[in-house]
């Protein structure tokens, strides 16, 4: 048996890089320090089928082909669609994202990825008001209050507290004990069992709750009793702890993305963190999910100057989220074809989406059977980046690190499947 | 392909040729003595010809440039190109797309442009951009001015240990030279401090500012880089803050230059001064102290710097010096972007708008052009805007033009300015103007030298890289000075832009957009044997502090395609066989 160590795990927004790969027989058959959802993704636990070999539909089956003939396919349906739209993107890596985008330009397409239903009111706050941030290793080390909002990191981003709240830092040399660790969740979850507060406010009130603390951040009196369920001597507390940090750090997540309010808590989230620093240090970190949903935006918005939603039917980037996203597009049928790779809308998409996807030609660049392939009309399946093929991903405060090649596979992989799909489209434009 | 451009004036202050008319050989994308009777003739009749530009500090490339261009989608909007003619799509007025990047330098006429601040921990960021920035050579400079790993060697008083992690570093993140920002400031401000002046020690680790100038800057002769030390002063834009900046700049000026690359004889390269030479002690009593600091520069042999003339635009600044953004976001109310990186360094983003009719944004204008017009000797000074910080540097035409015609500069001071631009600066009185010579100087020549790369960049001269600009404008037929429009748009759209010997640009328009330019970075290394006791440190903090293991830090050659390593085994120019062959180099 073989170790291979440094590994980068690509399942969540914390891209531990600390994985050991146990290899046999060129197969992943165990690790070291990785959380039990990375874990399985290496070895592949039961329930996970693979497609081995690129698919076509006919009729109600699906039919093994070559890439040759699914990417021929692939390309023709792109390059005769009038508004085609170009989905996912979270789970591979930049060099493939900066493909998609150049594939996207060539075709007219829509592209966008999956922030648009997870983070994308984070980044429609973060363009409203701002976006103060630090790396994880400042968390580590310096961070003595960290307040968890909205997310509950013990089952999304398993290892996230351990790498960064319970470990010891240069500053923080007891680690867990010489912090205090806020939690803000209608629930009891996981997280908040090991937090020193927990604060339970009601459902859907996160707005009101962080206006509240502003308020008395910026020296101003609480009217009511109780705000969002929390009683008013609660908060005031809060807001102290707050404000007598020495170096404070917000995690959020999508319990206040997507409920009530979406990009208004975030912004007034980003406001609160920014006038804290009126008394102490305070950055933020949004809680990203897929393990290089961060990537994407950033590839994106080196080359096309928005971060997702961008849609070149007219040639030029043209950026309107709640017009140009995935959903969007979907709901109100324009979308005339789809290509999915790396990510499963067809799980997670509302089902007026899922209906208008069962209308059009589907396009799938996925390395499992989900829900989303078994709509699909071509499946095309790729190496998957960080156990067969090398690549960059960002974590989710934006450290790029080089995912690593475990083992071997015959799969192409993403990047060399749209190059090849970018090629043909070429021609195939040029010929018309 | 040969080819030669006949009959041009050219402009060469590295060869000191100054208006003669010429011919330029171009063989194989150098410069050559000459060419086959059946050469492509590029007819540069009633033009000049000028080097490629060479821009020595700019943002283009890396984490907060994108953040820059992701939190804006209101700059984007405001500069938008299609796909289209082999060119790829993009947006950004301030803050280009990468893309757009490499476009709109070539279309200037410049060839070269250095990324001047890459936090280590995200090089691989920078890199990754620069792979999708066509057409322009580059590099990118690593922040070393608030790095654990410096400070603490330097409280310790070991420069071997300094010198030899500061090579580790410029390999691990393939930079190119020393920049220091706001030294001992952003680590306080990593606590939501700041510092003030050069003799104010950094919590914990206990050392000044000025303790890491001289640090660092006997460290850059110990390694014997082509580039100074890159030094963004302490306290920037606060008034009063000009005795700090020559009291920086007075630091290193003893230590003698000794370069193992290039040509350079300057030992400290300072950046934006505009922004370092407020006298007065609040924005109210606020009053000019260029004149003062161009004294300085004028007496000293030791220092080169750029301005970062304000161009009077709405723009997005952006710097590692993170207390400085969050007080300039404090001060004007616009959204604050930060990003703290753990153990080497921090940066900010905020939005600007330098309005011509507020007073301190007249009033900057005038501290730029004091500096650009009061120092005598334009060997000491480059041209930039710090862009996108003071401007974007697609306005740099414009900053040329203003040099060029006091008449240009006037009506501006009297129709469009503030009158603190008068009153508050010495401006007004200055009626010098550039001459088409001291503009190559600023734009070329002082950039190309001062960065160790004048054997290559910055002249026009046998040997040098074929990166040529041909501008449609007559100093034989115009005065220059009063048709500074004409100046400015000759200037913003060449005529005709050779990169290694290719055309890119052609009448302003880009007619070879897929041509790929080099990275140069520094592949050093000092006293092995104490490399080895610094790796021991590193590993160990790595372990404990870092938040990525050590062997995935270092940028790995696959992100530098066009890879043009400097000080080790191989040096371009030489029989190394490693300078990346550019002819067919698009990707």
């Amino acid at each position: 048996m073989e170790l291979v160590k440094n590994v980068v795990c690509p399942f969540c927004g914390t891209l531990c890089d600390d994985i050991v790969c146990k290899v046999e027989n060129n197969e992943i058959v165990g690790t070291i320090n990785a959380c039990r959802i990375g874990h399985s993704k290496f070895v592949h636990t039961e329930g996970a089928m693979r497609w081995k070999k690129p698919m076509i539909r006919q009729g109600d089956e699906f039919v093994e082909t070559t890439y040759d003939d699914a990417i021929e396919k692939a390309a023709h349906v792109l390059a005769d669609a009038k508004r085609p739209l170009m989905y996912g993107w979270s789970c591979t890596d930049c060099d493939a994202q900066a493909v998609g985008v150049e594939l996207a330009e060539e075709t007219g397409a829509v592209i966008d990825n999956t922030a648009s239903v997870c983070h994308g009111p984070s980044v429609l706050a973060l363009q409203d008001v701002g976006y103060p941030i630090c790396t994880f290793g400042e968390v580590k080390n310096r961070a003595d209050v960290v307040v968890y909002w909205g997310c509950n990191p013990m089952h999304a981003h398993p290892r996230h507290l351990s790498r960064n709240v319970f470990s010891r830092g240069f500053f923080r040399e007891r680690g867990r004990a010489d912090r205090t660790l806020v939690v803000v969740d209608p629930r009891k979850s996981d997280s908040s069992k090991l937090a020193d507060v927990h604060l339970q406010l009601d459902f859907d009130k996160d707005y009101e709750l962080l206006d509240a603390i502003r308020t008395v951040v910026r020296g101003k009196d609480i009217l009511y009793d109780e705000v969002a369920g929390i009683p008013r001597e609660q908060i005031y507390e809060v807001a102290e702890v707050l404000k007598n940090a020495q170096f404070g750090i917000l995690f959020f997540g999508m319990g206040i993305t997507h409920s009530r309010g979406k990009h208004r808590n975030i912004d007034t989230a980003i406001c609160l963190v920014q006038e804290l620093n009126d008394y102490s240090k305070w950055t933020l970190i949004p809680m990203r999910g897929h393990y290089n949903v961060t990537g994407f935006n950033q590839v994106c918005t080196w080359e096309s100057g928005y971060p997702y939603c961008v849609d070149f039917s007219t040639g030029e980037p043209r950026y309107n989220p709640g017009e140009t996203g995935a959903n969007d597009l979907l709901q109100n049928k324009e979308a005339d074809a789809m290509m999915v790779i790396a990510s499963d809308p067809g799980a997670h998409f509302p089902q007026n989406a899922i209906m208008r996807m069962a209308e059009i030609p589907v396009i799938a660049i996925e390395p499992h059977r989900t829900p989303t392939t078994e709509m699909a009309d071509v499946i095309i399946p790729p190496a998957i980046v960080g156990m067969e093929a090398e690549g960059t991903a960002y974590r989710m405060e934006g450290v790029p690190i080089r995912m690593r090649k475990v083992v071997d596979s015959d799969l192409l992989t993403d990047k060399q499947i749209l190059e090849r799909i970018r090629d043909r489209v070429k021609e195939l434009q040029a010929s018309k | 392909m040969q080819k030669i451009i006949k009959n041009g004036m050219i402009y060469d202050p590295l060869n000191n040729i100054d208006g003669e008319k010429m011919d330029i050989c171009i063989d194989n994308g150098k410069i050559v003595d000459s060419v086959a009777n059946d050469a492509e003739v590029i007819d540069a009749s009633g033009k000049i010809v000028m080097a490629g530009g060479v821009d020595p500090h700019t943002h283009i490339a890396g984490a907060k440039v994108n953040v820059g261009r992701m939190y804006r989608p209101e700059d984007s909007k405001r500069d938008v190109m299609a796909r289209g003619g082999g060119m790829r799509a993009g947006s950004g007025f301030s803050v280009p797309s990468t893309f757009m990047t490499g476009y709109r330098y070539a279309q200037m006429g410049y060839t070269t442009a250095m990324e001047a601040a890459m936090p280590p921990l995200l090089a691989r960021h920078t890199h990754e951009e620069f792979h999708d920035m066509p057409i322009i050579d580059h590099a990118a400079f690593p922040l070393f001015g608030n790095n654990w790993f410096i400070m603490k060697y330097l409280k310790e008083g070991d420069l071997d240990k300094t010198a030899a992690y500061s090579a580790w570093l410029l390999r691990a993140t393939k930079g190119y030279a020393i920049k220091i920002v706001n030294p001992a400031g952003t680590e306080a401000w990593a606590w939501g401090g700041n510092v003030h002046g050069i003799n104010d020690p950094v919590p914990y680790f206990d050392v000044t500012g000025a303790d890491i100038i001289k640090g660092l800057a006997e460290v850059n002769e110990m390694l014997g880089l082509p580039h100074a030390i890159h030094l963004h002063c302490n306290d920037l834009g606060h008034p009063g803050n000009y005795e700090t900046t020559i009291a920086s700049f007075d630091i290193p000026k003893n230590i003698v230059p000794k370069p193992k690359y290039g040509h350079r004889d300057k030992i400290l390269y300072a950046t934006h001064v505009q922004f370092h030479c407020y006298g007065g002690t609040n924005w109210r009593d606020f009053v000019s102290a260029a004149p003062k600091v161009a004294d300085y520069v004028n007496k000293s042999d030791h220092i080169v710097i750029d301005i970062g003339q304000v161009t009077l635009d709405e723009t997005t600044t952006m710097t590692a010096d993170g207390p400085m953004e969050y007080d300039l976001h404090s001060l004007n109310g616009l959204k604050w972007a930060n990003c703290d990186v753990e153990m080497e360094t921090g940066s900010g983003v905020v939005p600007f708008i330098y309005a011509a009719r507020a007073p301190v944004p007249a009033s900057q204008w005038g501290v730029g052009m004091e500096l650009f017009l009061e120092i005598k000797d334009p060997r000491k000074i480059c041209l930039t805007t710090d862009s996108p910080n003071a401007g974007p540097f697609t306005r740099y035409p414009r900053v040329m033009a203003w040099l060029m015609s006091n008449k240009y500069r006037m009506n501006l001071i009297e129709n469009e300015l503030h009158k603190w631009a008068q009153t508050k600066t010495t401006v007004a009185t200055l009626d010098r103007e550039y001459s088409l010579y001291e503009i190559a100087q600023v734009t070329r020549a002082t950039s190309a030298k001062v960065l160790g790369l004048s054997d290559t960049k910055g002249h026009l001269g046998v040997g040098a890289d074929a990166d040529i600009a041909v501008y449609d404008i007559n100093p034989e037929t115009q005065d220059l000075s009063a048709e500074y429009m004409a100046v400015e748009k000759a200037f913003s759209n060449a005529a005709y832009v050779l990169k290694d010997g290719e055309i890119v640009v052609l009448d302003g328009t880009m007619v070879k957009p897929d041509l790929y330019g080099r990275t140069y970075w520094i592949n050093t290394k000092y006293k092995p044997e104490v490399e080895q006791e610094v790796l021991v440190d590193v590993e160990k903090w790595f372990r404990q502090y870092y938040s990525v293991n050590f062997e995935n830090y270092p940028v790995q050659e696959d992100y530098i395609p066009r890879s043009v390593p400097l000080l080790g085994d191989s040096v371009p120019g030489e029989a190394s066989g490693k300078e990346p062959a550019i002819e067919g180099a698009s990707k």
